[in-house]
């Protein structure tokens, strides 16, 4: 190549970020799905593939950066939320994706997932949950619902399930939000939203192990009962449901209720319109529950807020600013109590 | 002998210090104890200070404890600070103090033990009081019955004399009380003849903040100096010339601070950022502190959520290409350990600071031991071998720093480095090195160039074993890494049977062969011997002092240390076997001559001391001559040559 010759990087497709390893999960395993909405969205983030790093723990979900092209890290159960930390506190130019389970992000590495969170550590986090331990073949997991009967617990469990989104706005989280395997326009759109999001974002994704917990959210999610049992959020607008966007949720005296169009002869323009930067309104949303209510998927949590990466980045000037003396080795060592001996 | 200090009459007592005895002594260690809201740990480091800045060669020891206020007045709460200051070179605080400053009945009670008989005791009598005699179990005055009378004991009314000294200053009397230990360093300056400007300089820089409270301190040092200058029993004044040492710009250095700058100045050899990831724990959080102190572009620190959190944060920015370390103490080592695992598996340098302490479990958290050799060696699932040195005095601490950054760099390999409590908090002066001191630590990333016409392939091997290190925004090597085994080219996946053993051998066979870049162990003393006294770690300095010892008596005993614990020296088994015996001091059961015996099947003989306490010259001494043969010159009379003020 001369140096008059510009170098024109060829655009990069989704092939770009396919990596040369076999894909190990068990066939028809939602993983799959998000696997390949992941690699469709790579090249449009904005980012150079080399500055694209993926870090897992251990678990089905954890096994993704090895089918990524880009810069990963598999490591151990519970603790790529830490790894992913040190990362992009001493590389703030890189982007940072942790992918993680239930078992993974919300048992073993809970107290990761809360401090992460809360620091506003930049990085995206994306959670696969299948509401079961997989990898070890099917015991009950922190977001499997009670009376669930798995090997471990054949009477049906006796733990009560925690539900990811509502975690993550406890744990002040900036960029909260849902979807489902299956769904891959939403799921995209909300994988590219996060990706744009500065700070933290965690997006909890609905997915189906076929082998140990089939179907866990397919009375939610299947094609034919998807429209009146899950609620798409949409940022300042009202919270419609329903083939025909029929029903809509509202919140009279703190009380979230459903309300019928037709019966009720609302205007949509003058029901609730859902904010994204209220924390609150968040909360009480992500309490909706099937069969009372349709379950929420979307943007819970869109909040502006100084990264980590900002604020560490502000302190560090702050502490160049008033550092006293030559930046050189020996000064740095002398310290500023020192004697001589000739 | 007793000598009682009256209050109002100490002004006209004053004696012409041309009157006074001045007499050269080689080394004196003195201990300062107190309550813990005493302020001993202070008055100990201005004295230290002042020792340092005069030239003599000193090692000095903090010992308090676990609770930060212990109830006032009660044995728990006693804080003492030891210093040994000399003439020549020094390696440790002194076993036993010369002279005891204590500040309180409880103080002398949980130190009088150690102080030799003639030794000189310094009380604070209004601090004698009924209500803190019975805190510290004593039923009579111990200044009065009689029982002090194999010491020398010096009475002194501090509190009242303090308080006479700062009333001009006008502040409330608890604030005035507290400047009690300026005034007791003002009488021992006197008695050791220092100054008393840099520490007035040092007061004024400190309390800077509080105009009231930096003269009143300033007025109190200068009072107990003054107060000193006109009694009777400091008839006889002390001078400790000042040590040989070799010049330079030199300041004093604790180990935890050593162990900063020794990162400091290996990412500043290596060109890399420092990124330093831990979780509070006594005695390590200093690291932390100091590191944070110096926050800069290439100086970062992450106090992480837990220790796991530390050691992940830590293997994150190691992959991201900084120099990455991790501090903390035993405990902490136990959470880390299958981290540690991951580095040793996806082979990223990283360096574990192990600050040890009693254990096991929370054990002793500010007392020292050295029981986490075994752990660090052994403590993680498979075949997961990781370098470890040791650090052998506080100053040390930079060098054995440094050593651990550059070879986990060279070998892309986690390293443990091993200080102890007592190196942490000990100090020393520390003559300053200039970079070119230093030895280099060359890093070459991968880069793009290299691999135009190859695929790059991440766990292809260089002459040491090593490693590639490919760090992201490096474009074309984009790989994966992970907990996994993976095949012994490429780094994919592999549960193949003989990749594994390949595997399994090849990064074996790297760790052990990081010995060819160690120096030849030293010896002190002869080659050939009845014995050899080894050791590793903060022992080094109570076996180097008993080993010089002696050899003086005629002894036929060598010394040496290591500073490398795995892989062991090349050099180890060779230098044993030249030796009839070999003696292990060392603060466990046990832990190096294990090692030492399934290394070189020798048998070697230990001393092992697990108080929580330094060991103490003596004690290797004294074993060391059960079991070699004395000389006919030594005459059992003799006795060490520091004299007693
Ligand atoms: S066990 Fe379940 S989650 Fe794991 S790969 Fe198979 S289907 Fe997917």
């Amino acid at each position: 190549m001369t140096a008059t010759q510009a170098v024109q990087k060829p655009e990069l497709t989704r092939k770009d970020f396919v990596s040369d390893a076999e894909v190990r999960w068990c066939p028809g395993c939602g993983d799959f799905s998000i696997l390949a909405q992941v690699q469709k969205c790579m090249p449009k983030i904005g980012v150079p593939r080399e500055n694209i790093v993926f870090i897992s723990g251990i678990g089905c979900s954890s096994r993704f950066p090895y089918y990524m092209d880009t810069y990963g890290f598999h490591s151990i159960h519970g603790r790529a939320m830490t790894l992913a930390s040190g990362l992009k506190a001493s590389r703030p130019e890189l982007s940072v994706w942790v992918i993680t389970g239930d078992g993974d992000g919300l048992s073993i590495g809970g107290n990761h997932f809360l401090h992460t969170l809360r620091r506003n550590m930049d990085i995206n986090i994306i959670m696969f949950n299948n509401r079961i331990y997989g990898l070890t073949k099917g015991q009950y997991s922190p977001t499997s619902e009670q009376g669930k009967r798995t090997k471990s617990s054949p009477m049906g469990s006796i733990s009560y399930p925690i539900n990811p989104v509502r975690a993550a706005i406890a744990s002040e989280a900036t960029w909260v939000g849902r979807s489902v395997d299956i769904d891959t326009k939403h799921l995209s759109s909300m994988i590219m939203a996060m990706a744009s999001h500065s700070g933290a974002s965690f997006l909890e994704v609905y997915q189906d192990c076929k082998i140990f917990n089939a179907g866990a959210f397919s009375h939610l999610t299947d094609k034919t009962v998807r429209d009146d049992r899950l609620l798409y959020l949409e940022p300042d607008q009202p919270m419609l449901f329903g083939k025909e966007k029929q029903y809509a949720i509202d919140i009279k005296t703190h009380r979230p209720m459903i309300l019928d169009m037709e019966r009720s002869r609302m205007d949509s323009k003058d029901l609730m319109k859902y904010d994204a930067s209220d924390p609150t309104l968040a909360y009480m949303i992500s309490n909706l529950d099937y069969p009372k209510f349709p379950v929420p998927v979307g943007v819970f949590v869109d909040i502006e807020r100084a990264s980590y990466s900002d604020l560490l980045e502000g302190i560090t000037n702050e502490a160049k600013e008033k550092a006293e003396g030559p930046d050189d080795l020996r000064t740095l060592l002398a310290g500023n109590n020192t004697w001589s001996i000739e | 002998m007793s000598s009682r200090v009256d209050v109002q009459n100490s002004a006209e007592e004053k004696l012409q210090t041309a009157d006074r005895i001045s007499q050269d002594l080689d080394r004196v260690t003195i201990r300062f104890a107190g309550d813990s809201g005493d302020g001993m740990q202070l008055t100990g480091m201005r004295f230290t200070e002042s020792a340092a800045q005069i030239g003599n060669d000193l090692a000095t020891f903090p010992d308090y404890p676990a609770e930060i206020r212990a109830p006032a007045g009660t044995l728990p709460g006693v804080s003492g600070f030891q210093i040994q200051f000399s003439t020549n070179e020094v390696y440790t605080p002194g076993d036993e103090p010369d002279v005891l400053v204590a500040m309180n009945p409880a103080a002398l009670k949980s130190n009088l033990g150690d102080l030799p008989h003639g030794g000189t005791i310094m009380v604070n009598e209004d601090a004698f009081t009924a209500n803190y005699l019975r805190l510290a179990g004593y039923d009579e005055n111990p200044l009065d019955d009689g029982s002090l009378n194999e010491w020398r004991l010096i009475r002194v009314p501090i509190t009242r004399l303090t308080l006479a000294a700062v009333e001009e200053v006008g502040l409330k009397k608890s604030l005035a009380e507290r400047c009690k230990n300026f005034f007791t360093l003002g009488l021992v300056f006197f008695l050791y003849q220092r100054d008393t400007d840099q520490t007035k300089k040092w007061i004024d820089n400190k309390f800077g903040f509080n105009l009231d409270v930096a003269r009143a301190n300033k007025l109190a040092l200068q009072a107990g100096y003054n107060i000193a200058d006109t009694l009777e029993v400091f008839q006889t004044l002390y001078r400790i010339p000042k040590a040989e040492l070799s010049p330079g710009l030199y300041r004093g250095i604790n180990g935890n601070l050593a162990v900063s700058l020794g990162l400091v100045a290996a990412a500043r050899k290596a060109g890399l950022d420092l990124f330093y990831g831990s979780y509070p724990i006594t005695p390590a959080s200093e690291i932390l502190h100091e590191l944070s102190g110096m926050l800069s572009d290439g100086i970062k620190t992450f106090q992480a959520e837990d220790e796991i959190a530390a050691i992940g944060a830590t293997i994150g920015a190691a992959f991201g290409g900084a120099l990455a370390v991790t501090g903390t103490s035993g405990p902490g080592i136990a959470l880390k350990s299958e981290a540690m695992g991951l580095a040793t598996m996806v082979e990223l340098p990283l360096v574990i600071i192990n600050v040890q302490r009693g254990g096991p479990s929370t054990g002793l958290p500010t007392k020292t031991e050295q029981a986490d050799l075994l752990q660090v060696l052994y403590g993680r699932n498979g075949e997961s071998p990781i370098p470890v040195l040791a650090a052998t005095t506080p100053a040390d601490c930079f060098n054995m720093t440094y050593e651990a950054s550059r070879l986990a760099l060279k070998y892309m390999t986690p390293v443990v480095l091993l200080t102890d409590g007592y190196l942490a908090n000990g100090t020393e002066p520390w003559r300053i090195p200039n970079e070119d001191e230093l030895p280099e630590i060359n890093i070459k990333f991968a880069k793009s160039e290299d691999y135009q016409d190859r695929r790059f392939a991440p766990y292809e091997r260089d002459e040491n074993l090593s490693r590639p290190w490919a760090i992201p925004g490096t474009p074309g090597l984009e790989h994966r890494v992970g907990g996994l085994e993976k095949d012994l080219l490429m780094g994919r996946v592999s549960y193949d049977p003989d990749n594994h053993q390949q595997m399994v051998e090849t990064r074996a066979a790297k760790i052990a062969g990081m010995a060819k870049d160690f120096p030849p162990l030293e010896v002190n003393g002869p080659d050939n011997a009845d014995l050899l006294i080894l050791g590793w770690g903060g022992t080094t300095g109570a076996i180097t002092s008993a080993g010089e010892q002696l050899r003086a008596k005629g002894y036929s005993v060598a010394n040496c240390t290591l500073r490398y614990l795995n892989p062991l020296p090349n050099d180890l088994c060779e230098v044993l076997e030249r030796y009839k015996q070999v003696l292990i001091p060392e603060l466990n059961l046990g832990q190096l001559k294990l090692l030492i015996r399934a290394h070189c099947l020798i048998d070697p003989i230990g001393l092992n001391k697990v108080t929580g306490k330094p060991i103490k010259i003596q004690e290797v001494v004294d074993k060391a001559i059960t079991v070699v043969e004395r000389p006919e010159s030594v005459d059992e009379q003799e006795t060490d040559k520091g004299a007693q003020p």
